[in-house]
């Protein structure tokens, strides 16, 4: 989890991630972040985030976000 | 069958009773009859692409279908004798297969709009692309656009097939949303489309105040201001310098009201009968910067290029690579964002094309993109300005700077659709920073563009109602506002609106009720 927090803190600095559970609702990750964050995602876990995951819920914290990566993860296991 | 013919309002006159009064479980196919009568007026020779599109998507999503049917008995039936490696390969083969049959028909559909449309980009001239363009099927960019999306999830797994062909038929042809959208994803309606619908007063009231609203900014605006628009750009070397200025608010305020009031009509027929369709603007020209202006405009066909292509493309594993390389050899900052601009680029261009087929479209995406781009790696810029002057950003002043300076890049770009090629209109342009002949504003000249006093009043005052209802509309439904109201200022404003469209609608002679624009797209 920390290392997905450094991934976003990187690219919005004055967000509180660990609280924050409206990210796109509040407008505040757009699609030019969305696939910033995915190709972090894949180069630090590993992980493909297909097209069709890219959804509000999967992306609106980073606790939605995580779940996202571990069940993508357990599915390449 | 035009929103604005004679023919059209019979066409909705007989079908609205008819819908509510016929058993409630032949309700969606009475819609589809309806809907095979107004694609079959424009012409029968459409109806056999429209047909190709529905009969090869209904067999694709049911293939698809049956795949993954397919694959949950197997790993169902094999849970214990398969490894994890067996599991993972068998995944992975019938997921390849799923993509053929996905890419398969969306071939089918993509090349007919490729041949019929685009063909005329590359053969412009000839026999065989006027031919072609003579039976462009209506409404062709909207429904495979739409159908594709369909398609798309249903490979996906977001939706489970239409196991009714005659179904799916439905969806894919919707009269309404025939002309100009808005792109409906299935979601959205297909469930509304085939349930029952009970007459109800107040959707019947709201459709009808909506269609009106329409129809005013169509006839009373967008089809009055069109003719000056019309003389300014087909004199490119007579009307230049201020001219061009003038043509580029007249365009504005033409393809706004065109565009939104042929949504409103969509919208208010729909609602008439039930079916709620998602909005498809969102008051755009009060959008400070031009990345706000496109999440705010034709909001259906932006989406749908960013599920469908932005993202798709972005995430792909080529790109993927590239963002790996690119920060790496140029470091986390440029090299981070490098991917998404091709991404950006890419969608740009084909949303260029989507709008036809013309190099004129092209340039206006790829400038689009361009313009994306450059406001994107100013954002530090912008950032570290707003820094040294803090609470500017609050102050209405500035708020207007940015409206304005949005207003005139998007008026800018827009030159591009109303010149015949490039290259006039870049140099129809230019004439904006050379010649500056303001005295044209004052002598009369704009009353000989074949718009006389009164016409420019009521412009004038169309666009002042139409500004006046986006305020408003911030604070809630106007139309909930009308409502509460007592019914004879109800029944008042009705027929307020439904006499200044029969006093002030643009038709008879010196008038041409257009088509709309977007429905060219």
């Amino acid at each position: 989890m920390d290392e997905l927090l450094n991934i976003l803190t990187e690219l919005h600095p004055d967000i509180d991630f660990d609280k924050e559970e409206n990210l796109i609702g509040d407008k505040i990750l757009d699609s030019f972040d969305i696939v910033t964050i995915i190709a972090e995602v894949s180069d630090v876990f590993d992980v493909a985030i297909p097209a069709q995951d890219i959804v509000e819920e999967n992306f609106n914290s980073a606790k939605a976000l995580y779940a996202l990566i571990k069940r993508l993860e357990e599915e390449d296991d | 069958m035009l929103f604005t013919s004679l023919g059209f309002l019979v066409f909705l006159a007989v079908l609205i009773p008819l819908y509510f009064l016929v058993p409630k479980k032949i309700q969606w196919i009475v819609l589809l009859v309806a809907n095979a009568f107004f694609y079959v007026y424009a012409g029968t020779r459409g109806l056999i692409f429209i047909s190709v599109t529905i009969v090869t998507t209904y067999i694709a999503t049911m293939v698809i279908s049956h795949l993954y049917a397919s694959q949950e008995k197997y790993l169902k039936d094999n849970k214990e004798s398969l490894s994890k490696e067996a599991k993972k390969a068998y995944k992975n083969k019938m997921q390849q297969k799923r993509r053929l049959v996905m890419i398969l028909c969306a071939v089918v559909s993509f090349g007919i709009i490729a041949v019929m449309k685009y063909s005329g980009l590359f053969l412009r001239g000839t026999e065989f692309a006027q031919s072609l363009s003579l039976i462009l099927p209506l409404g062709i960019s909207y429904y495979t656009f739409q159908t594709m999306g369909y398609l798309i999830d249903v490979y996906r797994g977001t939706y489970s097939p239409e196991k009714n062909i005659f179904k799916l038929a439905l969806f894919t042809s919707f009269f309404p949303l025939l002309l100009q959208g808005p792109i409906t994803r299935f979601g959205d309606i297909g469930k509304q489309l085939y349930e029952p619908h009970t007459f109800n007063m107040r959707n019947f009231t709201y459709g009808l105040e909506r269609i009106l609203w329409g129809y005013f900014k169509k006839v009373v605006i967008a089809d009055r201001i069109l003719i000056a628009v019309k003389a300014i750009i087909s004199e490119p070397d007579e009307y230049n310098g201020v001219y061009v200025l003038c043509g580029m608010v007249f365009y504005a305020i033409q393809l706004y009201c065109d565009f939104t009031g042929g949504i409103d009509i969509t919208i208010g027929i729909a609602q008439i009968l039930g079916i709620s369709l998602p909005e498809n603007f969102l008051r755009p020209f009060f959008s400070k910067n031009i990345a706000e202006y496109w999440r705010r405009w034709h909001i259906s066909l932006g989406v749908w290029f960013r599920e469908y292509l932005f993202y798709p493309i972005s995430v792909s594993k080529p790109l993927l690579k590239l963002s790996k390389f690119t920060r790496n050899k140029i470091g986390n900052g440029i090299g981070m964002r490098i991917p998404v601009y091709v991404a950006t680029v890419t969608v740009w261009f084909i949303t260029g094309l989507w709008h036809g087929s013309a190099w004129n479209f092209i340039v206006w995406g790829l400038l689009n993109a361009a313009i994306i781009i450059i406001s994107e790696e100013l954002s530090p810029l912008y950032a570290k300005f707003h820094s040294h002057f803090p609470g500017l950003k609050q102050k209405w002043l500035y708020r207007l700077f940015e409206i304005g300076r949005m207003f005139f890049i998007m008026c800018s770009l827009r030159v591009l659709d109303c010149y015949r090629n490039v290259g006039t209109a870049f140099k129809a342009y230019s004439t904006i920073f050379t010649r500056f002949n303001y005295n044209i504003l004052t002598d009369g000249s704009l009353l000989k563009l074949g718009l006389g006093v009164l016409d420019y009043v009521v412009v004038f005052c169309g666009v002042a109602l139409i500004i006046t209802i986006s305020l408003l509309q911030r604070t809630g439904s106007i139309r909930d506002k009308i409502a509460k109201k007592p019914i004879g200022i109800q029944m008042a404003i009705f027929a307020a609106l439904l006499f200044i469209i029969l006093i002030f609608g643009a038709y008879g002679i010196g008038y041409d009720s257009s088509q709309f624009i977007y429905t060219e797209f």
